[in-house]
């Protein structure tokens, strides 16, 4: 039984990693080696790839865009979900249902629909291509997850802590952040890990609210699109630069995932 | 016992509130006022009613995006939960081989979703790429560029690829979650293999599953950075999805009152079907 589950797994690992390995593989490459004949690995190994990346601003500006708007919109998402999640958890109060179901419904709102509506939206109030504006727009789906995540592990914590903390005098800011945040720590790991996860991935509204200056380097990555072809050693390097930030961050959180999971309703 | 009915939890709410009124009623609001208008530019716009919505459910268009997108999705939960279930079952539960295989199973769910569409173009084209080359040695003529069934293929495995581990990882935090006891009774009433799942893992793993099923739905049915990256909506149309002929539409052409109306029963679609997954699983919570 142990055997079939170990090759099972390992299948699945192979599959995970095969197209990875790909991609590191032609990073390492030449282009006239990547259009010439198929090989396993690099046979005239190079960094040029790389190089183009980390000797051009508008390169590997890209990159600290994204990782820009990325935690501005993590810092975001925790600060208005915190103080929500724990009301839902909490109290009743008028309307509280049917506004947990609305919360979610943005989440379930394609981006698509919402292009043009973003992109006028953020024009007329100036925001438009700045971090912040991305960091926004991506609230959209990412506050309603963080609300859902983090109630769940709210609801897990017993009521009567709130209680003895209050008649030992705690006010709620003090109590909040002294002796509940702490206690939920890793499901806020896991919330960041979701919201760091689903803002990083996204391209279409990024892409679609800034033009220059807040860039995410998936948008930039287009640009080894030429009229001469693709510059398929070049995209490689930024694609495998691309993984690198999150598998940092999996690292991170890597105690917390599964752990932290468990120990919400989730 | 019962929570305490106060309405000063509002003031914590209210951010939230503020926050997502902002980023999703104003837009949404737009969307709306563009679909019952006819808008020539910013002075010239007549109310045209229902008119958008009657062409557009009337558009092939639609239609065809509509049917590809059902059928995608289908396959999408019909692969990616029970594979995931089966993954979560079969990691490690120790040791250095489960934060390795965890590491591994998140890798794909950070990558972009433009790279997921490039990863996947460089690794299934036939002569580049080490699955399309392979595949085309074995003597199987294969070309997601040219042939709509291989475009089609691919674009499922990417998918099952990149948004498995979603699932996979959710289950097995569900599954770390059953106490030991269970099993144990179960070792004791001699419970076939079989039982075992059936009767005490898949009950635990309801709440993730909903959790897996909704999220997957939502998004494998507003999948649109990936394919366009792989096939570009091609070969034809055979890989365009309902977010891509949207996109189309309103950027592409600036059909912006076809578009709005377009969006709106996009969204409709969307929320009834969530609402049926969500009552379907927990309907049984309730008794």
């Amino acid at each position: 039984m142990s055997k079939t589950k170990n090759i099972g797994m390992s299948a699945y690992i192979i599959f995970l990693l095969l197209p990875i390995y790909w991609l590191l593989n032609m990073s390492f490459k030449h282009n006239d080696e990547i259009l010439g004949k198929l090989s396993f690995w690099p046979q005239s190994f190079t960094l040029h790839n790389y190089q183009v990346i980390f000797s051009d601003p508008s390169w590997y500006m890209g990159y600290v865009n994204s990782i820009y708007y990325v935690l501005l919109n993590m810092v975001i998402t925790l600060a208005v979900a915190l103080p929500a999640a724990y009301a839902f958890s909490r109290f009743r109060f008028m309307g509280d249902k049917h506004l947990f179901f609305w919360l979610l419904t943005n989440r379930m709102a394609p981006p698509a629909v919402f292009l043009l509506p973003f992109f006028q939206l953020y024009s007329s109030v100036g925001l438009f291509d700045t971090h912040i504006a991305v960091a926004l727009a991506h609230c959209l789906f990412n506050v309603p997850l963080a609300v859902w995540i983090l109630e769940g592990f709210m609801s897990g914590v017993p009521r009567e802590i709130d209680e003895t903390a209050y008649i030992d005098g705690y006010s709620f800011t003090r109590f909040f952040t002294r002796i509940f945040i702490p206690l939920i720590r890793s499901g806020i790991g896991v919330t960041a890990f979701f919201c760091f996860m689903f803002s990083w991935v996204e391209l279409l509204l990024a892409r679609t609210l800034t033009s220059v200056n807040a860039k995410p380097i998936a948008a930039v990555m287009t640009r080894t699109v030429s009229a001469s072809g693709i510059d398929w050693g070049v995209l490689s390097a930024a694609g495998v630069l691309t993984i690198v930030p999150g598998i940092l961050v999996v690292w991170f959180v890597r105690n917390h995932v599964a752990k932290g999971f468990a120990l919400g309703r989730v | 016992m019962l929570k305490p009915y106060t309405n000063k939890a509002w003031f914590l709410v209210l951010p939230v509130f503020l926050l997502v009124a902002f980023s999703a009623i104003i837009p949404l609001m737009t969307v709306v006022n563009y679909s019952i208008q006819d808008i020539f530019d910013i002075n010239t716009r007549y109310f045209v009613g229902t008119e958008w919505y009657r062409e557009i459910l009337n558009d092939q268009r639609l239609i065809d995006s509509l049917v590809r997108q059902f059928l995608f999705s289908g396959a999408v939960l019909a692969i990616e939960i029970p594979l995931g279930i089966a993954v979560a079952l079969m990691m490690p539960t120790r040791g250095i081989g489960s934060v390795a295989s965890l590491i591994v199973l998140a890798v794909p769910l950070l990558v972009p979703l433009n790279v997921v569409g490039t990863i996947w173009q460089i690794f299934a084209r036939a002569d580049i790429g080490l699955f399309g080359w392979a595949l085309n040695s074995l003597g199987v003529d294969y070309n997601y560029a040219a042939n709509p069934v291989d475009a089609w293929f691919t674009v499922l495995l990417m998918d099952v690829w990149h948004w498995t581990s979603l699932v996979a990882l959710l289950c097995y935090s569900g599954l770390r979650a059953i106490p030991d006891a269970y099993y144990q009774a179960a070792r004791i009433d001699r419970a076939s293999r079989w039982a075992v799942f059936r009767y005490i893992q898949l009950p635990k793993l309801k709440s993730v599953l909903l959790i897996g099923v909704l999220l997957r739905f939502m998004d494998s049915f507003m999948i649109y950075t990936e394919p366009f990256v792989l096939t570009g909506g091609g070969p034809g149309n055979s890989t365009t999805f309902l977010s891509q002929t949207l996109t189309k539409m309103a950027i592409g052409q600036f059909d912006i009152g076809p578009a709005g109306a377009f969006s709106i029963i996009y969204f409709l679609v969307i929320l009834l079907l969530s609402w049926l997954f969500y009552t379907l699983m927990t309907r049984n919570d309730a008794k």
